[in-house]
């Protein structure tokens, strides 16, 4: 978008939001939409707090663990998959299954299966992100053109070789982009399961200042919690993007 | 066959790099070769021609030991194969260049799955890469390369294993007309300088003809060989004459001729 | 090589003889059963769901937990309320927030959608928070609809839109973004109208992308409004599946769960039926070898 003849940055718009957000909110229009301002403020003395500090550290605690099970498992089941028919026809209904379905269904019995804790809220997140993670990599060693792998074997390539040199750089652009979507994922995995078993985490904080009423600190850990999603995912697509350049050539 | 053809004279065995016996070959329920025999003599260039989808990179897969065939079997040198080998390399059709790696990896690949030192190795693709006059692209990316720039790294890759037999699957039909007469010519005196046994599958009727010791014509699926075709004559002549050369042009023709009854 | 007479020749030496009659190798299947090669993914398919479903069997029997009945025990108690009807009625409540919710996503979505798209100041404007909404973990604003909203039917319409709208809006806009510009040039070629070049070109040219951003979003409006029946008030399955948790009826807790996870895969199946044959041309045009 050019303004002017000056091109403006992408995202600066949310700057217009939120300066609406801040008419809105001096304007008193509702009770639940106190200024921007006020919300910053709080967001720092919200960050201080010993509440919030925990709850960010049992919430990164819960995502990195739920992330690193689901690309561990998830990889080489896809990589698996890929290579293999019989197992990629056994698993893939599944996988589509649990790709589509809601989870959130699920969380009850994670909750009488696992307890109302780390458990249930780890392997909750790990169920979000794994099985496009799994879907990916898949997809990344099946579309492997045929050439490379034919160019290797007439070069008497030994199967770790082929599988070092090839395969796994062939497919890695599709397994990061996997892992893109299956970060992204698990965030909102890590919060639902949070909210669910509420006891935990980010769970616990919006429970305990819906309950207070307390708009302005409700805001401000939203606003974090919203920031930090956006940066990860924005990271993420920016180190896909370093090997996208050979995904469209091969 | 109305062509003339000269009688199969004996030949010594060491004369033949490659040798395909009988060779039989079906994808389910699609007969691709059936009984093909057909043999290579050691530094020189055969082309095989033939309608599409006749199986032509069928046969190169098999001689390469990429696909096993139904029956039959192939020799090089004298010996079975059983897969692939460091008698033989593959020039892709499609390149197949690692998309992640620089040229000079990329050239160098083949040595380096073959265990050579990494400084062995990228002095000997060093050398290849300036043969094919990439010189100064070691360090670009495939994508940063023109089609025509792409097959010469996928060429001096083949080359720089210095296997006796280099088996190249249409490795000209992705360039411009000018670079692919500029290849071809290459190609004529890499045959002459180097003592290389060159199988070579195309479409085209001039470049067989103007590249070639000896033309297999091939039958449409299942494929056999209907005719063995050596335009003797070119081979003695100035490069740069062959094109007008009253030989290619009746050569050519004959060769149009025998292929039309596919096309129609 | 200067005596050509040397050159060896090959020899085409088939000719005349009888072709070889070899059979194409066979696989063992291939020779049993034919039946079965030609089933295969049916077969592989019903092999695999009895093997989980003899798993889940097995572990509801050693048991592994209190807390997890057998697959025969969760499928007689789906069959009971099945029976009685309780399961009708149950998601008679749980899908009305759901259609709601996807009708005004859809209707909302596609329409920022092809605005994004089309318009240069409306994607600067709308598009970061569609992008943010989309990476957001937008089920921490539950507790606030909550309190605005209360425990209704409208926070939990709320709820399945905005989980819903997000990857709607996004597909929408990317795919009429992303029209071919010579399918538009050829349109203003034939001197089409605005309305006419974006409705006769982009839209049926979107179409399949922006259907396909719509069963994500249904996808992610189950999600929702499950999350919703088991957070904000338990009504309809969420209330068998939370009711059922705390009377320890485990069996008629799983089997509400696997009526839902059925239910979402009939649904979303039959969405991927429908795209297939809507927009079976336009797959037909990407066939390639
Ligand atoms: N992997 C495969 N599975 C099944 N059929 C195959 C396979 N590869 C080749 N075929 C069939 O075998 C026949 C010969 O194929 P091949 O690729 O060898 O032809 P070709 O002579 O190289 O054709 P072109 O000149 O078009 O490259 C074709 O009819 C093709 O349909
Ligand atoms: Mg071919």
């Amino acid at each position: 978008m050019t303004l002017y003849g000056y091109r403006l940055p992408a995202m600066s718009s949310l700057i217009l939001w939120g300066l609406l957000w801040e008419a809105i909110g001096q304007m008193e229009v509702s009770f639940f939409v106190p200024p921007l301002s006020e919300v910053i403020v709080t967001l720092f003395e919200v960050v201080q707090t010993s509440a919030f500090q925990k709850a960010l550290w049992e919430t990164a605690y819960a995502f990195l663990a739920g992330v690193f099970f689901s690309i561990v498992i998830g990889i080489p089941t896809g990589i698996l998959m890929g290579k293999n028919r019989l197992i990629d026809e056994l698993l893939l209904p599944w996988v589509n299954i649990f790709l589509s379905v809601p989870l959130t269904a699920l969380v009850p019995v994670l909750m009488v299966l696992f307890g109302f804790g780390m458990t249930s809220i780890i392997i909750t997140t790990t169920l979000f992100a794994i099985w496009i993670i799994i879907l990916n990599a898949r997809v990344g060693v099946m579309q492997i053109n045929r050439s490379l792998v034919d160019m290797a074997r007439s070069f008497g390539a030994s199967p770790w070789d082929a599988f070092v040199k090839i395969y796994f750089w062939a497919a890695l652009p599709e397994i990061l982009g996997g892992v893109r979507i299956g970060i992204i994922r698990a965030v909102k995995g890590v919060i639902i399961g949070q909210l669910l078993i509420s006891i935990v985490g980010f769970g616990a904080l919006f429970e305990l200042y819906s309950n207070n009423f307390l708009m302005s600190h409700f805001w401000a850990v939203l606003l974090v919690l919203f920031a930090l999603a956006f940066s990860i995912s924005e990271l993420l697509a920016m180190l896909e993007r370093r090997v996208a350049y050979y995904a469209a050539k091969r | 066959m109305a062509m003339p053809q000269t009688k199969p004279a004996p030949v010594a065995t060491t004369d033949i790099a490659v040798s395909a016996r009988s060779v039989s070959k079906t994808y389910g329920e699609t007969e691709a070769l059936r009984d093909m025999t057909i043999e290579f003599p050691r530094g020189q260039l055969t082309s095989l021609l033939g309608p599409s989808g006749c199986g032509k990179t069928t046969l190169l897969k098999i001689i390469a030991g990429l696909l096993e065939p139904n029956s039959g079997t192939i020799e090089v040198n004298g010996k079975p194969v059983t897969g692939p080998g460091e008698d033989r390399a593959f020039v892709f059709q499609d390149f197949a260049l690692l998309p992640w790696a620089s040229v000079m990896r990329n050239v160098a690949f083949g040595l380096e799955l073959r265990g050579v030192a990494k400084s062995e190795r990228e002095a000997i693709a060093a050398k290849y890469i300036a043969d094919v006059g990439l010189k100064g692209f070691e360090k670009s990316f495939p994508h940063e390369l023109s089609g025509g720039m792409r097959q010469r790294v996928g060429l001096a890759r083949a080359l720089s294993v210095n296997a006796d037999v280099l088996l190249m699957d249409e490795p000209f039909s992705a360039v411009d007309e000018q670079t692919r007469r500029k290849f071809q010519e290459d190609l004529l005196s890499l045959v002459q300088n180097e003592n290389k046994t060159f199988i070579f599958v195309t479409h085209s009727i001039e470049e067989a003809v103007y590249v070639s010791d000896q033309i297999a014509l091939l039958l449409p699926r299942p494929s056999r060989v209907s005719e063995i075709i050596r335009p003797s004559g070119l081979r003695m002549k100035d490069v740069d004459n062959i094109r007008r050369d009253p030989e290619y042009l009746d050569t050519v023709d004959r060769i149009w001729a025998l292929l039309r009854s596919y096309v129609e | 090589m200067t005596d050509q007479s040397q050159r060896t020749l090959a020899t085409a030496a088939s000719q005349g003889r009888p072709p070889l009659t070899k059979p194409a190798r066979r696989d063992f299947f291939g020779r049993l059963t034919p039946a079965l090669v030609k089933h295969r993914p049916l077969v592989l398919k019903l092999v695999s769901a009895a093997v989980v479903f003899g798993a889940w069997e097995i572990a509801g029997r050693i048991p592994v937990s209190y807390a997890f009945p057998t697959f025969i025990e969760s499928m007689a108690a789906l069959w009971s309320m099945t029976v009685d009807g309780s399961l009708f009625v149950a998601y008679g409540e749980t899908l009305k927030p759901l259609v709601v919710g996807i009708l005004i996503s859809t209707f909302i979505g596609v329409a920022v959608g092809m605005w994004i798209g089309l318009a240069k100041w409306a994607d600067w404007l709308f598009s970061p928070i569609f992008i943010v909404m989309q990476a957001a973990p937008l089920a921490a604003l539950i507790p606030l609809l909550v309190m605005i909203y209360g425990i209704g039917l409208t926070s939990k319409v709320f709820v399945v839109c905005i989980m819903a709208m997000p990857v709607i809006v996004l597909n929408t806009a990317g795919a009429v973004r992303n029209t071919p510009s010579s399918f538009i040039e050829m349109g203003q070629s034939f001197l089409a109208s605005r309305a006419e070049v974006i409705g006769k070109i982009i839209l049926p040219a979107a179409s399949p992308v922006i259907f396909s951003g719509l069963r994500l979003g249904v996808s992610a409006g189950f999600i929702g409004a499950i999350l919703a029946e088991l957070k904000i008030t338990p009504t309809g399955v969420g209330d068998i599946i939370s009711y059922s948790r705390s009377v320890a009826d485990y069996a008629s807790m799983y089997a509400a769960i696997f009526s839902i996870i059925v239910l979402a895969v009939v649904f979303l199946n039959l969405l991927e039926r429908i795209e297939l044959t809507l927009f079976e041309g336009n797959a037909r045009g990407y066939a390639s070898d």
